[in-house]
């Protein structure tokens, strides 16, 4: 797959409308190593060879049911037929995103970017230093770490699933062999 | 930015005149607290806009959070198949307390359906396929939890309490010149 081929194109068309500082389209994506667990930490370049989704938000426990982890977890089954590998991310440790992701049942993992806090979120420029906690901010990253979508979310809005799903369609074939 | 990519047509499930100026479509989930809330919103919305709203229910059953939430779809469409969808839907979002297997066929009993091919189709799980499309085609519009509103086919993210979004349903069906109304015996129309 053509990693550059779009890195241009693409830097203008990043749907950033509140927020002007989340890393475009066409950016190597910034690496990172968070703990999943408490004794677990994941690595960026871990998931060379397959899309990766990233999606920060605000913070654990938003008091509504449906909330934007939740509905990534309903749909788990629709990112593994991209071969794609999704994390939340917030800036809550690793026993708050514990009891979370027990409270909602989540099935994938969801990583604390707690110390240095929001260092992860600030290098995508999803981080919101009034308030100290990421913007709601998603971004789908290739096989080769390229940043192929991203998108800022009002903070208060939910963006839902269908701009990853599109990314994740544009990218087209996944890296690895997925069953359809 | 998010739109509604199925087009609302003859198989939903439609409360209204087809040729209203507005059309409310609303993913929801028979379990979900909020939704229960909207429930009672919805009423009081269609009370006040009358023939200029047409309202749409499709299923957005979130089933990690809402054990009940498939079967208790599964039965609004057993319901639907015998022509009482909105009677279910009205008694299933009263009785969010009460929504295991065994409260659905006591339902199915109280609206005097077929009982006998109601609980056959629940335990074929007959309507499943077009449950789970629902959900799928939702997520592609941008569905984000429930309940999630489209007016006229665009997501709504504001405020659901009953004066802000009858605002906005009003501002919606303002631009077009009120259609003369369609005699209708009711305005409730079922599915198909």
């Amino acid at each position: 797959m053509t990693a550059f081929v779009r890195r241009e194109a693409t830097l203008s068309t990043s749907a950033v409308h509140n927020a002007n500082t989340a890393i475009p389209a066409g950016t190597p994506a910034p690496g990172f190593s968070l703990n999943s667990t408490p004794d677990q930490k994941v690595q960026l370049s871990d998931f060379r060879g397959k899309p990766v989704v990233l999606a920060f938000y605000p913070a654990d426990f938003s008091p509504v049911c449906g909330d934007q982890m939740s509905l990534y977890n309903e749909i788990l089954s629709e990112f593994h037929r991209y071969g794609a590998q999704i994390f939340g991310i917030s800036v809550d440790g690793v026993w708050c995103h514990r009891a979370f992701a027990e409270a909602r049942k989540l099935h994938f993992p969801l990583l604390a970017d707690f110390e240095p806090k929001g260092g992860a979120a600030r290098a995508y420029g999803a981080y919101r230093s009034e308030e100290g906690v990421c913007e709601r901010a998603l971004f789908v990253i290739d096989g080769e770490g390229i940043v192929r979508w991203s998108y800022v979310s009002p903070v208060g809005v939910n963006p839902g699933a269908d701009g990853i799903l599109e990314a994740l369609e544009k990218l087209g074939s996944a890296p690895e062999g997925e069953a359809k | 930015m998010s739109v509604l990519r199925v087009p609302v047509t003859a198989a939903d499930h439609r409360l209204g005149q087809d040729d209203a100026p507005v059309t409310l479509v609303e993913y929801g989930d028979f379990e979900c607290p909020h939704c229960a809330a909207a429930y009672a919103i919805m009423r009081t919305i269609r009370k006040k806009m009358g023939d200029r709203l047409r309202f749409v229910f499709r299923h957005f059953p979130l089933t990690q959070v809402h054990p009940h939430a498939m079967h208790a779809a599964e039965a609004a469409e057993a319901a639907g198949a015998q022509r009482k969808f909105w009677e279910m839907y009205e008694i299933l979002f009263g009785r969010q307390d009460a929504l295991d297997d065994r409260d659905l066929v006591r339902y199915a009993n109280s609206l005097r359906l077929d009982v006998r091919r109601f609980e056959e189709e629940m335990k074929s799980e007959k309507y499943v396929p077009q449950i789970r499309q629902q959900f799928q085609m939702g997520i592609h519009s941008g569905v984000n939890g429930t309940p999630s509103f489209f007016i006229n086919g665009a997501r709504y993210d504001g405020s659901w309490q009953v004066d802000r979004l009858l605002a906005v349903l009003e501002a919606a069906a303002a631009p077009a010149a009120p259609a003369a109304p369609v005699a209708s015996d009711e305005p409730g129309e079922k599915d198909s």
